[in-house]
């Protein structure tokens, strides 16, 4: 074993939608925790999931055939982290399908996302604001020279860089000023023609060439002078680091709080704000000192909870029913939604609030029976392979139930957590005992315990 | 019409994104309102007037019958001091009542901690629709959120009876386990927990609703139906909270505004008239808030975030009319040269409805003393 399968499972979770048994054999045979990070952030040594594939075979215009080709995806991707990074920047930079001139436009967001999370954070602020999808989501598009909407010179400012508290009301009115112009143009309309890419437009003559200062930087100010300032700030190298920290590591406060209280590891976040900056904002230099610091293998236990999409890919995954195209995938974009996170349809520019905040009695309903049900049938290839390694309910109950936690992508429980599901196996055995023979009873065996596994407090935590 | 303060029901609805206060309840005979809005206007003769001054939306038609019927109250320019026109700071403040950090606790579900101290009813409080607004949550109150009433509980599927009732009492097991192993592994417990209470509670909520009232097909409707169909079935509910998505109108106001207003006012006069219908209206008041209003001024497609919005308060109890005072039209008081300034602050409509309602003792909820209207009859 070149790497520890505890700790690989973990990485594998954090930077991706988890591993399969036979993947964690492999890694962990193969190479060591350093190069798996390695591997991650370098993702050009890996194919990309062949998107023509499924284009021809998830095809129709309802945002759950979208949501399920992404699903599709992170399931399957040998780029877990591209993937992963597609999802944080869909976090931070929430564009909803319910406010779009055309749908499929933020889809082809999430593909700019999936083509520069893994650059630097000038190129994704740049591609950010020169997003058809994003215009026309925070209204650039209605930002003119004479009538400035200040949109998204407001959110970009607090949400997506630097934060409240870091920039006054004029520093919002100069930047909402210097992004007038930015905006898109739509070749075709939509009917009869159908859905076509918009394509950023730079509209010279709306575009406000006066004097404009900003964070202390005065001149004629365009969009992208405004980023160039904005990215070498502190403040955003800091809030940046935060977000990596709160979606990779542990759950922080809500954002909204963030001015005023405390990151819950200030060390940590210093650490990779220095990073950012020195290497002048490099997404692959910032996520490599995540993955590959004590912090972050510290992050083991209950630090953070899955969000629904880490669930809901993370059981496809192990569960293997798409690990080839199948009709169906779609229907998890509801699942998903049911817990909360509406892909593709964020609630507000703020985003879902994650966390604990996940949960409620309603989302919890949803998450447990979810998964339950994902483990019903035996006969989905991993949930095969799970049962094949795991053995049956005539072995020890204890160590059945280590196998079944290992084979499931490295669960972990607490030691209660552990010494119930092991009186449940003996309980299925007991019942599976005095059931032989007769025909009328559906058989109990190990697979009853795997839906128990996924349906506890801890398979909730990532 | 009086009825004890011990069974009133609070139904809160949150009109989310921040509804324009101005092109709901209209000013249609104020010349400053038409030198503001050039774009994003409702002209005199697109509202049903209730004076010579303001007039209601003609998407809102059934808010002037609940009007006429004196069961509405319009609470005018509410907002509070030095209004912050992030939504999300804003919604936090609206919900926690703390403008100046960032509060925990939710004010209702601070009310329901207060209503049902010993947490013995895991449906004191229960909100509809997916995801627990920050106003209903407090760590340690349970608040039960429910996206579906049909399927609401866990473990639901596992059809043999027999081996379903081993898998809750597991399930049981593992959930209470976690209380008292860090705060957010005894939350998922405590919330583990208390579905299986609440499901127990609404298992037959669904199937012994009748009513001849037909709501509309969308979200809000369907929201208030369930609210309907929860407190008809006697389960000691208080305070129900849901809300409307939408309001947010930076563009495509003229497009978006009027079917929002549209589905809320149907919904809400559904609501009443179903309550009506079962005779179990008296003790139901239904509270209609944003979290800001608009600014002023258009930019030609929308309107940016302001403040000075309003409220409106429903039931057979409310004293129908105008509260507080329409925000002053007037640009030399304007708030900052471009907003409306508000006449009435919502910690006093809190505290309004938290004290004359559902008779919870407002100030250290809403932190301090504020001014109250008198909505509600004797």
């Amino acid at each position: 074993m070149k790497s520890d399968r505890v700790e690989i499972a973990h990485l594998m979770r954090r930077a991706g939608f988890g591993a399969t048994p036979s993947q964690l054999d492999t890694l962990t045979k193969e190479k060591t925790y350093d190069e798996i990070v390695d591997d991650l952030v370098n993702l050009e040594r890996f194919p990309e999931v062949d998107q023509s594939y499924i284009e021809r075979y998830y095809g129709g215009e309802p945002v759950a055939v979208y949501v399920g080709k992404w699903l599709f995806r992170m399931i399957n991707t040998e780029r877990p982290l591209e993937e992963k990074m597609a999802l944080f920047l869909h976090h931070i930079y929430p564009v909803a399908w319910g406010k779009s001139e055309h749908g499929p436009s933020i889809f082809a967001q999430i593909n700019m996302f999936r083509r520069v999370g893994l650059t630097n954070f000038r190129t994704i602020l740049l591609e950010l604001s020169r997003d058809p999808a994003m215009i026309f989501w925070l209204d650039n598009n209605e930002n003119h020279k004479d009538e400035v909407n200040e949109n998204y010179g407001r959110e970009l400012l607090e949400l997506f860089s630097m934060g409240i508290g870091n920039y006054t009301e004029d520093d919002i009115k100069s930047a909402s000023r210097a992004f007038t112009g930015w905006t898109f143009s739509q070749p075709l309309p939509l009917y009869p023609m159908g859905h076509h890419m918009a394509s950023f437009e730079f509209r010279s003559d709306d575009h406000d060439e006066g004097e404009k200062t900003f964070l202390g930087h005065t001149g004629n100010l365009n969009g992208e002078d405004i980023i160039d300032i904005i990215v070498k700030e502190p403040a955003t190298a800091r809030f940046i680091s935060r977000h990596l920290y709160n979606f990779f590591v542990e759950d922080e406060p809500q954002v909204p709080s963030w001015a005023i209280e405390p990151p819950k590891n200030q060390e940590a976040i210093d650490r990779l704000s220095e990073v950012f900056l020195e290497s002048e904002g490099d997404m692959r230099a910032v996520l490599k000192e995540l993955f590959s610091s004590e912090f972050f293998k510290q992050s083991l236990d209950r630090k953070k909870v899955k969000s629904p999409a880490e669930l809901v890919a993370g059981v496809l995954r192990q569960t293997g029913e798409f690990s080839s195209p199948k009709p169906g995938i779609h229907n998890f974009a509801a699942a998903a939604t049911m817990m909360g996170q509406n892909l593709l349809n964020p609630p507000t520019v703020e985003g879902w609030h994650t966390g604990h905040e996940w949960i409620d009695s309603g989302t919890l309903s949803e998450r447990v029976n979810f998964a339950e049900n994902q483990f019903k049938d035996a006969s989905k290839p991993g949930v095969q392979e799970i049962l094949r390694r795991a053995g049956s309910l005539d072995e020890d109950p204890d160590g059945l139930v280590t196998r079944c936690l290992d084979l499931m992508g490295g669960v972990r429980v607490s030691d209660d957590t552990h010494r119930s599901l092991v009186d449940y196996a003996r309980q299925l055995k007991v019942m599976g005992d005095t059931r032989k023979g007769d025909n009328d009873q559906e058989p109990v065996d190990v697979l009853n315990l795997l839906q128990m596994i996924v349906s506890t407090v801890d398979y909730q935590f990532a | 019409m009086s009825t004890k303060s011990d069974d009133r029901v609070l139904v809160v609805v949150q009109l989310t994104g921040g509804n324009d206060f101005m092109n709901t309840i209209v000013p249609y005979n104020s010349e400053h309102y038409y030198d503001a809005r050039k774009k994003i206007v409702i002209n005199p003769d697109e509202v049903l007037p209730i004076n010579d001054e303001l007039g209601i939306n003609k998407h809102a038609a059934p808010l002037k019958r609940l009007y006429d019927e004196g069961k509405m109250a319009i609470i005018q320019g509410i907002g509070y001091p030095n209004s912050n026109r992030s939504h999300f700071r804003g919604m936090d403040i609206w919900h926690t009542c703390e403008p100046d950090r960032v509060g925990l606790e939710g004010w209702l579900g601070q009310a329901v901690r207060e209503l049902d101290p010993r947490a013995e009813n895991v449906l004191t409080g229960v909100n509809i629709g997916r995801g627990l607004p920050r106003a209903m949550a407090v760590p340690g109150v349970p608040v039960t959120s429910i996206g579906d009433i049909e399927s609401y509980g866990v473990l639901t599927d596992v059809e043999r009876a027999h081996l379903r009732d081993r898998a809750v009492e597991s399930f049981k097991n593992i959930y209470g386990q976690a209380i008292g192993t860090g705060p957010v592994a005894e939350y998922i417990g405590q919330t583990g927990i208390d579905i299986l209470k609440g499901a127990d509670l609404l298992s037959d909520v669904a199937a012994n609703y009748e009513s001849p009232i037909e709501y509309a097909d969308n979200s809000i409707a369907k929201s208030l139906r369930d609210v309907a169909r929860v407190h008809l079935a006697g389960l000691g509910t208080r305070v129900f909270y849901t809300n409307h998505i939408g309001y947010d109108h930076h563009a495509n106001e003229m497009k978006d505004h009027p079917r929002l207003l549209n589905e809320i006012s149907g919904a809400v006069a559904d609501f009443l008239d179903d309550l009506e219908h079962h005779g179990a209206g008296d003790n139901v008041a239904v509270l209609v808030f944003t979290e800001f209003g608009r600014r002023m001024k258009d930019n030609g497609s929308g309107t940016d975030h302001g403040s000075g919005g309003g409220a409106f308060l429903f039931g057979n109890n409310v004293e129908g009319g105008l509260y507080a005072e329409y925000p002053p039209l007037d640009p030399s008081k304007w708030e900052n040269g471009e907003d409306l300034i508000h006449t009435i602050d919502y910690r006093g409509i809190y505290g309004t409805v938290l004290e004359q309602w559902i008779n919870v003792e407002a100030r250290p909820i809403v932190r301090g003393e504020y001014e109250q209207i008198r909505p509600f009859k004797a």
